[in-house]
């Protein structure tokens, strides 16, 4: 069988829905970045797929950025994750919780 | 000189300024001169503008001069600037002239107070303001000087305010005046919401060019008219000018007589177009409320005695005739009676303030009687002030009072009626007051009723005393008697008879003692009466004429002295206006109408004409001043040579002014009280509840939704997670299968 | 062929997505993780962007997911997390919720729908084959975008900065994080304990290890 475009997006969907749902439910910090690199990965798989299906190199070009931004984003927010997680062994996302109202 | 016309204000507050603050340091009497100045050079200023307006021609007499812009918010452009017509130059010639005499006269009255400069501090204050009132070219600035000479009369008549009485008769004045002020605040709001302006030429020119609505113009002069009632004392917010009396007499004299109470007269003739183009029943309600104020105030004057207290229903009674003239559409008239009120009624309190002076500080007429052998030239002028206000021609009363009676007929031989018993009451009372002060014997001297009664007192509490010592030595006596009866030999027998004679002598003097009580009580019950008003000769004080206390020998050596010359002179001045003010307005001829023509561009044609012809007219006059001469004829024959029985007319419900005053504050303290309470108590729950409700309420919906912010990103994420759903389900919804 | 390396790449990448949401322990985590971008990086080739499946594989897996093991490790964050207590309560199923709605509609959309996503042609630069891709690529990079890709050098550097601050150790004593018992406060009395005694747990595990 032939697979189409729809294919790939539809994996792309569904990793994307595993992502959120991860970033939903777990606690640990790390494991919820993880999370967000799943979803982050799902958007490039769709832009990839969509770029070949119009025969345009928007697609790739945007996953250059996209990977690009995401590696900077790794970078500063695991900075601040090491920030908050030394002054307390085993913080979880729960206890950041000062901003509440 | 016409653009001078803001000089005229301005120096009588530059004088307050100056007063305020170095007041103390210049002290009596340079701070007396000072305010006289101010007001002297705001007279001239006022004679400047004047001529000037004077030289123009008829169409020209109309000049604005704005000074500043005050309000412009939005639609309201409000400036302060002075209207210079012949309307308010009148009123401003006569405030500023008699306001001098009058600053002058309180330089000799206020001689030897502890509060002298602030006195002229207050004074000034209240002549600025009430040049104010009548220079402003808008309504709101008329207002701003409405309430300014309302502020003025309540610190001049609380100005003793160290005796709670006097602090009480300013609040009173203060609060009543602010019932009229709401009318005039209504019908501003009104004009404004009307015209979209509250400057008169605007107004003015609008409701003469037939443009405005009858309910409208209805509605704003009834609004009005409730201001002017309030201000000058009309039926039945004149409460309060009596108990101005509390004042000094100067004030009593400028501000209640001369100015201040006539603002409401000016209001209402200012705006003659709208109560033109109001309903019918306007000018009606306004002619018969001053007719029927002028009848009850003349009634209660007859039985006054204070001699204040007279004139100040004097003044609620011509101001009645001021009203009844503008309901009769003369405000010629009006304005006329304005001016020659102002000239004899000034007139008349300054010399009530001289006697007031002379007799230090008494103010009972019982107590007069005589003074004119002592105060030649007090007397003189008062006659003159009596003569005018009783419409005696030629002088000035009579001419302006006729012819508001000629106007009267011409509306409603009704209105003409109590009009012309109005006089008659009017020539009755002030004779009356004439003659019990300046005529007949002097009274001063007379023993006083509470003192004859302390001389009957003491009588009987000696003859009790008598009767007590008489007791005990009875009691004595007998216990002498036992006493040698008990030691008793026979050889004492000489000194037990000796007792017993004491004893039996003892009881004689108990007899004698409780005899002599009894005389005296039966003395004390066929007592005469003292009268009120000893007219015939010294009251008899039966026995105890040698008994008077000291005060009466010390009133017998006192002589009344007469004024010195700084209450002399404006005293001699208004006598000669008094005399002479008629001949603005003689109506002769058309030539002699010299105050008609002159006032002719303010009134826009809304001048009522008589009808009637000048025969009716010579009539007229003859029955009035025939009225006039009855009243007083009367008053002569019931007080000066005793032929009616005076206390026929002094009915007491009269000298409690019909009661009406305590009728107010019973009801006011009573159902009234129950009214502010419930509109105070409405107030807290229902509009501040509504106000605080609001908040409550959005405090406890913030409470609800500030669950939502724990701080916890996974409960933000969730909620971005939710949206995301919703967004995707908004494109779902809109693809097709 | 194509169809075969779909399904096992499909497989592989569905694998790892599970494992990263299941795993208790975040080591297991990240290399779940890498084992996802791995399938990603062959469906990469799959559809001849050859130069991303490279870049994938260097940057994302080779490089982001050792720097999580790096803070993994350094922080000592690799105790197991309990599962089990899910303290903020109605997270679960909301986030269920959220995940099979998003699913199920946007594989609606994509599979069902007859005018489903579509986009414009596309005009940034003709797509070549596999092997053209690395230079035209870098050609349109170059010089269409070379704007673009400035910025981004930018980005990186300051992210690089900032990390650098951010991460640096403070001399003096540590404080503590301050505790407030806000997260659950207002949700019913049984959840109250759930973060302090869960921090407690780790922190008293922590300690005593």
């Amino acid at each position: 069988m032939v697979v189409t475009t729809s294919w790939y997006l539809a994996l792309g969907a569904v990793l994307f829905s595993i992502g959120a749902v991860g970033l939903l439910t777990r606690r640990n910090p790390l494991v919820m970045f993880m999370c967000v690199e799943l979803m982050l990965n799902a958007v490039n798989l769709t832009f990839v797929s969509l770029g070949a299906e119009l025969g345009d190199l928007g697609g790739q070009l945007s996953v250059f950025f996209v990977l690009v931004v995401a590696a900077a984003e790794v970078v500063v927010g695991l900075g601040i994750i090491v920030a908050i997680m030394r002054r307390r062994q085993g913080a979880t996302a729960d206890d950041l919780s000062v901003l509440g109202g | 000189m016409l653009d001078l016309v803001w000089l005229i204000p301005s120096l009588p507050l530059a004088g307050f300024l100056v007063l305020t603050f170095g007041g103390k340091r210049l002290g009596e009497p340079w701070a007396g001169w000072l305010a006289t100045g101010a007001m002297a050079g705001s007279f001239l200023a006022t004679v400047g503008v004047f001529l000037d307006l004077a030289g123009r021609d008829v169409q020209d007499r109309r000049a604005v001069t704005t000074l500043f812009e005050w309000m412009p918010a939005g639609d309201l452009r409000v400036d302060v600037g002075f209207l210079a017509d012949p309307l308010s130059l009148t009123m401003c010639l006569f405030i500023t002239g008699v306001g001098a005499l009058i600053h002058l006269y309180s330089v000799g009255y206020m001689h030897g107070d502890g509060e002298f400069p602030r006195f002229f501090t207050y004074l000034n204050l209240f002549a600025f303001s009430m040049l104010i009132l009548v220079l402003g070219d808008n309504l709101l600035l008329t207002f701003l000087g409405w309430e300014g000479v309302g502020a003025c009369s309540y610190l001049l008549i609380s100005f003793w305010f160290t005796d709670e009485a006097n602090a009480t008769a300013g609040k009173k004045a203060f609060v009543t005046n602010r019932i009229g002020d709401w009318g005039f605040m209504v019908a501003i709001f009104m004009t404004f919401f009307t015209f979209g302006s509250v400057a008169y030429v605007d107004v003015l020119d609008t409701t003469a060019a037939g443009t405005v609505a009858q309910s409208t113009a209805t509605f704003i002069a009834v609004m009005l008219f409730v201001g002017a009632i309030g201000k000058s004392a009309q039926f039945p917010l004149y409460l309060w000018l009596p108990d101005a009396m509390a004042g000094p007499t100067p004030v009593s004299a400028l501000i209640h007589a001369a100015t201040m109470v006539t603002s409401g007269v000016y209001l209402l003739t200012r705006v003659n177009p709208i109560i033109a183009d109001a309903a019918d029943w306007v000018p009606t309600m306004i002619a018969w409320t001053g007719a029927g104020t002028a009848l009850f105030a003349a009634t209660i004057a007859v039985a006054q005695r204070d001699i204040k207290k007279v004139l100040a229903y004097s003044t609620v009674s011509q101001l009645g005739y001021m009203f009844l003239a503008v309901g009769c559409g003369a405000y010629v008239a009006a304005v006329f009676h304005m001016v020659t009120h102002a000239f004899f009624k000034a007139l008349l309190f300054l010399g009530s303030g001289s006697v007031i002076h002379g007799m230090d500080g008494d103010q009972d007429m019982a107590h007069y009687g005589g003074l004119r052998r002592f105060m030649p030239i007090t007397a003189g002028t008062f006659i003159i002030g009596w003569l005018a206000i009783a419409g005696v021609p030629p002088f000035a009363g009579f001419w302006s009072k006729d012819e508001i009676l000629a106007f009267a007929w011409n509306e409603s031989p009704l209105l003409w009626a109590v009009g012309l018993v109005t006089a008659v009451l009017t020539a009755f009372y002030m004779t009356r007051q004439v003659v019990l002060t300046f005529f007949g014997r002097h009274r001063f001297a007379d023993p006083r009723s509470d003192e004859v009664d302390a001389v009957w007192a003491a009588r009987l509490a000696g003859a009790d005393e008598g009767v007590e010592a008489a007791r005990a030595a009875v009691v004595d006596a007998e216990t002498a008697l036992e006493v040698r009866r008990g030691a008793a030999t026979a050889a004492d027998e000489a000194a037990v008879t000796e007792a017993e004679g004491v004893l039996s002598a003892a009881v004689d003097a108990l007899t004698v003692a409780e005899a002599a009580v009894a005389d005296v009580r039966a003395a004390a019950d066929v007592r005469p009466d003292l009268p009120a008003l000893a007219l015939a000769g010294a009251p008899d004080v039966g026995a105890v004429a040698d008994e008077l206390p000291d005060a009466v020998a010390d009133r017998a050596a006192h002589h009344p002295h007469e004024s010195p010359w700084t209450m002399a002179f404006p005293l001699v001045v208004l006598a000669g206006l008094s005399v002479l003010g008629g001949l603005v307005q003689l109506p002769f001829s058309s030539s002699t109408k010299r105050l008609e023509h002159w006032l002719e561009p303010t009134l826009f044609h809304n001048e009522v004409h008589l009808s009637i012809g000048a025969g009716t007219l010579w009539v007229l006059a003859v029955i009035a001043v025939a009225g006039g001469a009855v009243g007083i004829a009367v008053a002569v024959a019931a007080y000066g040579q005793r032929r009616i029985d005076h206390t026929a007319f002094e009915r007491p419900i009269l000298a409690e002014a019909w009661r009406f005053d305590r009728k107010v504050s019973d009801f006011m303290g009573g159902p009234g009280r129950t009214g502010f309470d419930a509109t105070a108590a409405f107030d807290r729950k229902v509009v501040d509840g509504a106000v605080e409700g609001m908040a409550t309420l959005v405090r406890r919906e913030a409470g609800l939704l500030r669950r939502f912010h724990n701080g916890l990103v996974r409960t933000y994420a969730v909620g971005i997670g939710l949206g995301a759903v919703g967004l995707v389900l908004w494109f779902l919804s809109r693809s097709s299968f | 062929m194509e169809a075969f390396v779909f399904f096992a790449s499909a497989a592989i990448v569905l694998t790892g997505a599970v494992g990263v949401l299941t795993s208790r322990n975040p080591v297991h985590a990240a290399l779940f993780l890498v084992q996802t971008l791995f399938g990603v990086a062959v469906l990469f080739v799959l559809q001849d962007a050859t130069f991303l499946a490279a870049v994938q594989v260097i940057v994302y897996a080779g490089a982001v997911v050792i720097l999580f093991l790096f803070v993994i490790m350094l922080l000592g964050v690799d105790r197991a997390e309990n599962l089990g207590v899910e303290p903020i309560v109605g997270q679960r199923p909301l986030a269920a919720v959220i995940g099979a709605s998003l699913m199920g509609m946007l594989l609606t959309l994509l599979l069902v729908a007859t005018d489903g996503p579509t986009g414009a042609p596309g005009r940034t630069a003709p797509l070549g084959d596999a092997g053209d891709n690395t230079r035209r690529l870098g050609e349109a990079l170059f010089t269409g975008h070379v704007f673009a890709v400035e910025l981004t050098a930018l980005l990186l550097t300051v992210a690089v900065v900032g990390a650098v601050v951010l991460a640096r150790t403070v001399k003096g004593p540590m404080q503590p994080l301050p505790v407030v018992v806000v997260a659950t406060s207002t949700e019913p009395a049984d959840a109250d304990a759930g973060p302090d005694t869960a921090a407690d747990e780790e922190s008293e595990e922590a300690g005593g290890a």
